[in-house]
């Protein structure tokens, strides 16, 4: 076993992306939820922060949110410290320069009709490389395919349905590694990837934020992940931050009731899965 | 798209319903160059001629004869001429006299012919006969005489001074050969009440109603995806205000509708494309509620958002990441329009409320002529049931196509 | 050793595709489940582990179809049984399922109640209603379960309690064994927990003899059944109990898979994630060697064309490989 990853302390970081009494609330009147209920956060520039809750936490509506594709009921999020406005076309467009996103299915997350080359080229020309000779593209695609162990060869004229769930997210990661966002949001990017897969999807995730230095939101709902990936977590339950901090802390200390309820319930693997605290009657 | 195509043709019901389809296209393009002309010329005088093969008498006796001796040649000249009312009639007056009918068989002309020497008798007056009746058969039998009568006819001309002197005698015997008559008429399927040849004029109807169906299937497709995209992908106030123009027309009974608008446009505008426009017109809806809820479901997908984090413009969206995704189903709703877009151009006409009627035949008009001139009470089949069939055999080829297509491109129909 | 619940003897099935391909997704697999034991199957989505299930009981709807082997319930070989026989006379009282989205499966419209009576009618006929519902308050009670609830239509219960109320009706007439795919995939962790508690009550209490249980999360594996066994692409690759496979695997796919376990643990950090290159083989046309070899990094030439059988070694532990055990542990151990 090698030497646990040194958490970075990010206090002192530059903010990258943060919000204040961000609130989303579905519906009105007596029918009215909170999916997410007033919630405070800081995400510094490189920060590997992992956003963790169980089904119905409301951390799926936080990710729409902070990509910008639903506005918040109340509150103000903050790009780099400004508020963030996305109030017309132009200005959302403006701010999705900056984020990115990896989905959890990779199967929807492709246009299946369009090949692969398309897809890379695409992204090549959203960074101004419209101009550049074909054979620089083909150079930076080859690479982009090389960092998520691809190879752009072999790709070209297939559909993206024609790989593998991995190989699919992998192609995610390279479209990343070509857009170079300050912000990659992953919502849940291996639940439906096999195990062996999974390992080289989060190694690459990690040396994208190295290369790159972009802050990455992973949001998951799996605690070990989160605490084998992230420099910070924050644990999410019914729309609320019930705790947050660094990924050590966190998990081998929590605080909160809920996380301390949240980690003995997973089942382990070197400690007892305690069943005797379960009450059926509950 | 090569494996796409490849699926659609393993689907057993699209190719039943592209052969019949492709077979009724081709019957529309080849039969024309066969029988060229105008199909609504009106080559008949007199109404609704039976199907068959017509010859020319006039061509007939000028023909060569050859001499035949068919033994049965003259049993099958009674069984003609002998009509189905005149056996009944005979019948009838067996019974009134009395004679034994048990073992009669109205088919055997000569038997019949028989017992009407052994048992007829001018002077007799049955019991309960009335005179006019009575004076029929007096006619009946004149007539039964003279068919058994003389085994020639004399074809006579005036001469120089004015009197009729035979200039020829057909036997009984005399045969002609139809490739020597100069004129003779194939009609598939008769000719209908104007003596027009139904065949022709079918085949020209079945290509204008194709024809009507493809712009009203094109318009009401056009519509109902441009309200379906703009409706479920932009949403909100545009979506509202479309789904309440949607919901009116949905509410008002589409073919009424179609009614009141046909009957307004009035007989003089109405030609074959202005009533497929406004079929076109009154058909979109289901297209467009259609669309909508299914670019609802695609505009929450992943790869449309990600499509929007990259800064693509919505029209561009649209056209790449959601239309293809959309295209199967539009199809499949095109050729559903296709379809109805037909049965509605026949319902209209039948009302009389189709395209005017002196250009082109449609489906529809063949219909409504034949009804007006009440073909299916005086027998003349010909005249309106092949409409029916070619009807029929359109939308159900169409149908069938779109069964298949479903069950390729839905997967909870796959078995 | 004890008595025999679920023999599976070299059990082989297929998918025919609708161009009329075959695709082998439970491709020869052998095992044993004793009386009172539960067995694991671990494996990648896609490795026939939900088909193995299916097959198990009997489901040959198309496109599933059977090919050859055996199933022996309790000295009884039910292989080869048309589905409609195993339905009315194997499941319930020999065989309980319970899939993944069994709680979606209750009609919304019927109450709890009915469903029991149904489970039992389908077996009893003339049971008396009144006597069901006592024995379903009974076992109820005995499991945790609400009384209230066999009164209840399943949009009233919640995701957990559904799950729960399902595997309780489909053991009420105490089946030999429990097949369960992915019971709690679709739950949170703590009615995770409380399912599998009320499973592990449910083997305690002997209403149930023996248990399957397939899942792809390998610490609830660890965590519940006696025995594991790893599938991949349609064959079994290694068996052993919980505690060896975890801590000792042989193969080397097996080994990819315990290295990507991550709990929340000292220690999860530090760890060293294996990543396994490449995809599982096409099962249409399945390599004629071993399966694993195309992606395992010790693989030579002969592992790709020689078939590999299943080899025992130690007590109760099988490998399929052409490395010896000593061999693999030796490589794996200076890793």
């Amino acid at each position: 076993m090698s030497e646990a990853r040194v958490t970075k302390d990010f206090t002192n970081a530059p903010l990258c992306l943060s919000g204040k009494g961000v609130t989303k609330i579905f519906g009105f009147g007596n029918k009215k939820t909170v999916a997410v209920d007033h919630v405070d956060f800081e995400f510094h520039e490189g920060e590997f922060v992992s956003i963790v809750g169980e089904s119905g936490s409301g951390k799926t509506t936080l990710s729409k949110m902070l990509l910008g594709l639903s506005n918040a009921t109340e509150g103000e999020i903050f790009f780099q410290g400004k508020p963030r406005d996305i109030s017309s076309g132009r200005k959302k467009r403006e701010y999705w320069k900056g984020i990115q996103a990896i989905f959890q299915d990779p199967f929807s997350s492709f246009n299946t009709f369009q090949k692969i080359d398309t897809v890379l080229l695409d992204c090549i020309h959203m960074r101004g490389g419209k101009n550049l000779s074909k054979e620089e593209k083909f150079n930076m695609m080859t690479e982009a395919c090389h960092f998520v162990n691809l190879e752009f060869k072999e790709l070209t004229n297939k559909y993206p349905f024609e790989l593998s769930g991995g190989q699919m997210q992998r192609l995610m990661i390279a479209r990343i590694f070509l857009l170079k966002p300050k912000i990659l949001l992953a919502d849940e990017p291996t639940s439906m990837v096999d195990a062996c897969s999974r390992a080289t999807i989060l190694d690459m995730l990690l040396n994208l934020r190295d290369e790159i230095g972009m802050t990455v939101i992973f949001i998951t709902h799996d605690i070990g992940l989160a605490y084998y990936i992230s420099d910070t977590v924050y644990i999410m339950e019914h729309g609320k931050f019930v705790e947050y901090g660094k990924a050590d802390e966190v998990i081998l200390n929590p605080k909160a009731a809920y996380t301390k309820r949240l980690i003995s319930d997973v089942p382990k693997i070197h400690e007892e899965w305690d069943l005797s605290t379960v009450d059926l009657m509950a | 798209m090569k494996n796409t195509l490849r699926q659609v043709f393993h689907s057993s019901k699209f190719v039943a319903g592209f052969i019949i389809f492709v077979a009724i296209l081709l019957m529309m393009f080849i039969y024309p160059l066969i029988n060229p002309g105008n199909p609504l010329q009106q080559i008949g005088v007199g109404t609704f001629a039976k199907p068959g093969t017509y010859v020319s008498l006039y061509d007939a006796t000028k023909s060569p004869v050859s001499t035949f001796r068919l033994p049965d040649a003259a049993e099958k000249r009674l069984g003609t001429s002998l009509s189905e009312e005149d056996k009944v009639a005979m019948v009838e007056w067996f019974e009134a006299v009395g004679a034994d009918i048990s073992d009669l068989d109205t088919n055997d002309t000569e038997k019949m012919l028989e017992m009407w020497d052994e048992y007829y008798d001018p002077s007799a007056k049955p019991k309960g006969m009335i005179r006019a009746k009575i004076l029929y058969y007096g006619r009946l039998d004149k007539s039964l005489k003279e068919m058994g009568g003389s085994d020639s006819i004399s074809i006579a001309d005036k001469n120089e001074e004015g009197e009729l002197e035979e200039t020829k005698k057909i036997l009984d015997t005399d045969y002609v050969n139809t490739k020597d008559v100069a004129n003779v008429k194939t009609l598939p399927l008769g000719t209908d009440n104007f003596g027009r040849d139904v065949l022709k004029e079918l085949v020209s109807a079945t290509g204008t109603s194709i024809r009507i169906g493809l712009i009203a299937g094109i318009v009401a497709t056009l519509i109902g995806l441009t309200f379906g995209l703009l409706a479920g992908y932009v949403g909100g106030i545009l979506d509202d205000i479309i789904m309440f123009v949607t919901n009116i027309f949905t509410v008002i009974p589409g073919f009424v509708l179609l009614i009141l608008i046909s009957y307004s446009i009035g007989q003089e505008q109405r030609g074959a494309a202005v009533v497929a426009i406004v079929i076109g017109f009154t058909s979109w809806t289901w297209t467009a509620r259609s669309v909508r809820s299914q670019v609802i479901s695609l505009r929450n997908r992943d790869h449309v958002n990600l499509s929007k984090l990259s800064g693509h413009s919505l029209v561009r969206i649209v056209l790449t990441d959601i239309l293809p995704y959309i295209a199967s189903y539009v199809v499949m709703a095109f050729i559903l329009q296709v379809s109805s877009g037909i049965l509605s151009e026949a319902q209209l006409s039948l009302l009389g409320l189709g395209p005017k009627t002196t250009e082109v035949p449609t489906l529809g008009l063949m219909m409504n002529w034949a009804m007006l001139y009440s073909a299916h009470t005086n027998g003349s089949w010909w005249a309106y049931f092949p409409v029916i069939l070619t009807i029929t055999l359109i939308s159900f080829s169409l149908n069938l196509m779109n069964t298949g297509l479903d069950q390729v491109f839905n997967p909870t129909l796959r078995d | 050793m004890g008595k025999a619940m679920l023999e599976v003897k070299n059990l082989k099935t297929k998918y025919i595709t609708r161009f009329h391909e075959d695709v082998y997704a439970v491709d020869g697999v052998s095992f044993t489940i004793e009386e009172g034991k539960s067995l694991g199957i671990a494996g990648e989505s896609g490795c026939g582990k939900s088909t193995l299930a299916l097959s198990m009981m009997g489901y040959y709807f198309a496109p599933l179809h059977y090919i050859s082997g055996d199933i022996i319930i309790d000295g009884k070989n039910i292989s080869g049984m048309d589905p409609d026989t195993v339905r009315k006379t194997i499941l319930g009282t020999e065989i309980a399922y319970i899939p993944q989205a069994a709680m979606n499966a209750l009609n919304p419209t019927q109450k709890i109640i009915r469903f029991i009576e149904d489970v039992v009618h389908a077996h009893d006929p003339k049971k008396d209603k009144k006597e069901i519902r006592e024995m379903a308050e009974k076992r109820f009670a005995e499991l945790g379960l609400p009384a209230e609830a066999l009164n209840k239509h399943a949009v009233e219960l919640s995701g957990g309690m559904k799950q729960r109320t399902v595997i309780a009706v489909s053991t009420i007439l105490n089946p030999k064994v429990l097949i369960a795919d992915e019971p709690s995939s679709a739950l949170d962790v703590t009615s995770q927990k409380m399912v599998i508690k009320m499973m592990r009550e449910l083997m305690e209490k002997g209403y149930i003899k023996s248990m399957l249980f397939i899942t792809h999360e390998l610490p609830l594996l660890y965590n519940v059944t006696d025995d594991i066994m790893v599938m991949y692409a349609g064959q079994l690759v290694e068996k052993g109990s919980a505690e060896q496979m975890v801590f000792d695997p042989v193969h080397p796919y097996s080994h990819g898979l315990m290295k990507s376990i991550l709990v929340p643990e000292e220690g999860t950090r530090g760890q060293k994630l294996t990543a396994i290159p490449g995809a599982p083989p096409n099962l249409k046309r399945p390599p004629d060697g071993c399966r694993f070899a195309a992606r395992c990094k010790y693989a030579k030439p002969e592992c790709r064309y020689s078939a590999i059988p299943e080899k025992e070694f130690e007590e109760n532990r099988m490998y399929r490989c052409l490395m010896g055990v000593d061999e693999l542990r030796e490589v794996y151990g200076n890793e």
